[in-house]
């Protein structure tokens, strides 16, 4: 069981993963060494697992190439879907990978440099796979948003400087 | 030309007036003197409106507001403050609280009548009240008590001619809140001399620490008080200017009838917005209380630790640091402030006489800007602290 501090603390750090140990005290109202061992629990229970930046390559015109491909498979008796996800994940162009409810199994999320490396992560990697009956490759053309954030310019304040 | 009319031209414009106009000429200036939310009005609530215009609700709505609104109101009323109006002769549906504040004073008011103000307190409680033709008879909350107020201050400033008590809690400027049973002492008073009272809720979703109590709810005030409470703080729908009275239906239909001639309805597009603001309202007010409070807890540690001593206050979104021991006036304060290091706070004293000595900071803008704000007070806090020192060792 977590403390609401705790998942408020998560909520924080989901938001604003930037933030120093004194800050998180603040905003929370408790002592530096609290949020330390929250963290600390939380990585050794497996909650937190890492820290990113959300960088928008899109600025800089780097021509990589995003993919979402729907799979179908065959699930393996008594290990379903996981033996073939794994065989999936592991390979490290796969940026994600879930499974999914409707009409195929998994999604393959992958990020590689070019159209052609796509193709051929798909055709030479994900197609030969035993359990893989089919592929449907999509891919991305422009980024909104993504996990919350605006890709598109940021609106600002529209308030005045001074009100009542 | 025929001289205008006398009680307008004597009325000072508001003390915030003279300081936006040096603000708005500056740039790079980080603000904490807004008076209402950083989020924008959530998308659903926009879109609500939007949909409203799309299928031509362009026309008057009841001088009440939209039936479907009061309904909504009331049910709101009923489930988080635990009070029953009846949305068809206790509820109006105005243009902002503010609005529903001049209504509320226009109905209750004959020329002479004293309405008790606990200050320090928004700009335009004193200008309502005497433009209705009554008295403002101020009340300070002590500084000492963190701005909650004292029954025996109120008590000792009723005569035969109080007629009605304004509150608002939690409080702009000082963000103070009162409990229950504090209230309740407000309340007794009210009951003993026989006095109306005006409750400004408008911050009430805006409480960190203890539970909101409408004043509705105390024994016996239910029929002598009106409510006001409005969309602007808990929906961030500021620029919507959409609130409401709850009162006893014998005020109401006073009330119903300046409305009526003066404003005829609030507009309709908005009031649909209010509506699914209201529906929605799980949605969107717990996560903005949320963020609201760890701001709060950051941003008043941080300004004490910067040398300016602040209370903790329950609600609202300012801060309402003590200036005292710089030796200068909240408005020399709040100008060289914004001067020398481009942050802009309002000076307390345009919240009434007891504000002086301390300035209104909102803490309802970005973290960063926050975090930005406090390096620049810091380096102005610097100058005082030889000040300071001196005096300790003079003393």
């Amino acid at each position: 069981m977590y403390s609401s501090k705790e998942l408020e603390l998560l909520e924080l750090l989901e938001e604003k993963g930037y933030l120093e140990t004194k800050m998180l005290a603040d905003l929370l109202a408790v002592d530096e060494a609290t949020i330390e061992s929250m963290l600390e629990k939380f990585k050794q229970d497996g909650i937190l697992l890492g820290f990113r930046a959300m960088v928008n390559w899109q600025k800089i015109n780097r021509h990589d190439v995003t993919a979402f491909i729907d799979v179908k498979v065959t699930p393996k008796r008594g290990r379903g879907f996981d033996d073939v996800a794994e065989r999936i994940y592991r390979f490290p162009e796969v940026t994600a990978l879930y499974l999914m409810s409707g009409a195929y199994d998994l999604q393959v999320v992958i990020r590689a440099n070019s159209l052609q490396d796509v193709a051929s992560f798909v055709s030479d990697k994900l197609s030969p796979l035993d359990s893989v009956l089919s592929t449907t490759t999509h891919f991305k053309l422009k980024t909104y948003k993504h996990d919350g954030i605006l890709f598109t310019p940021q609106t600002e304040d529209k308030r005045l400087n001074i009100t009542p | 030309m025929k001289s205008l009319s006398n009680q307008v031209v004597s009325m000072k414009p508001s003390g915030i007036r003279r300081f936006f106009d040096l603000a708005q000429t500056m740039e790079n200036v980080v603000s904490l003197g807004v008076g209402e939310p950083d989020f924008i009005t959530p998308w659903n609530v926009r879109e609500a409106s939007y949909a409203a215009l799309e299928e031509g609700y362009t026309a008057y709505s009841a001088n009440a507001g939209l039936i479907e609104l009061r309904e909504e109101i009331a049910s709101y009323m009923k489930e988080r403050f635990s009070v029953h109006y009846d949305p068809a002769s206790e509820l109006i549906v105005t243009t902002g609280a503010s609005q529903a504040l001049d209504i509320a004073f226009r109905s209750l008011l004959n020329p002479g009548d004293e309405v008790i103000v606990v200050e320090p307190a928004f700009v335009s409680y004193g200008p309502l009240i005497e433009m209705a033709g009554g008295k403002v008879v101020p009340v300070a909350c002590r500084p000492e008590n963190g701005f909650r107020l004292d029954r025996n201050d109120v008590e000792g400033a009723i005569t035969e001619r109080t007629k009605a008590i304004l509150l608002c809690f939690p409080s702009n400027p000082t963000g103070a809140t009162m409990t229950g049973d504090e209230l309740a002492q407000i309340a007794e008073l009210a009951t003993k001399y026989d006095l109306w009272v005006v409750s400004d809720e408008i911050y009430a979703e805006l409480c960190y620490d203890e539970p909101f109590v409408s004043f509705a709810t105390l024994h016996d005030m239910r029929d002598r008080t009106i409510v006001v409470n409005g969309f602007s703080k808990a929906f961030a729908m500021t620029g919507w200017r959409l609130g409401f009275t709850c009162a006893p239906e014998v005020v109401t239909r006073e009330m119903l009838k300046v409305h009526q001639y003066g404003m005829m309805c609030a507009p309709t597009l908005v009031q649909f917005g209010g509506l699914e603001a209201l529906r929605t309202r799980n949605q969107h007010v717990p996560g903005m209380v949320k963020s609201y409070r760890q701001r709060r807890n950051y941003f008043i540690q941080a300004l004490n630790e910067a040398g300016l001593p602040t209370h903790v206050p329950g609600g609202a979104f300012y801060a309402f640091p003590s200036i005292r021991h710089t030796g200068l006036t909240s408005e020399e304060f709040a100008e060289r402030l914004l001067i020398e290091e481009r942050v802009a706070v309002v000076p307390g004293n345009a919240f009434g006489e007891s504000g002086e000595g301390f300035v209104r900071a909102s803490y309802a803008t970005s973290l960063e800007q926050l975090q930005e704000a406090i390096r620049r007070i810091e380096r102005f806090m610097k100058q005082f602290e030889m000040t300071t020192t001196r005096q300790d060792s003079q003393r």
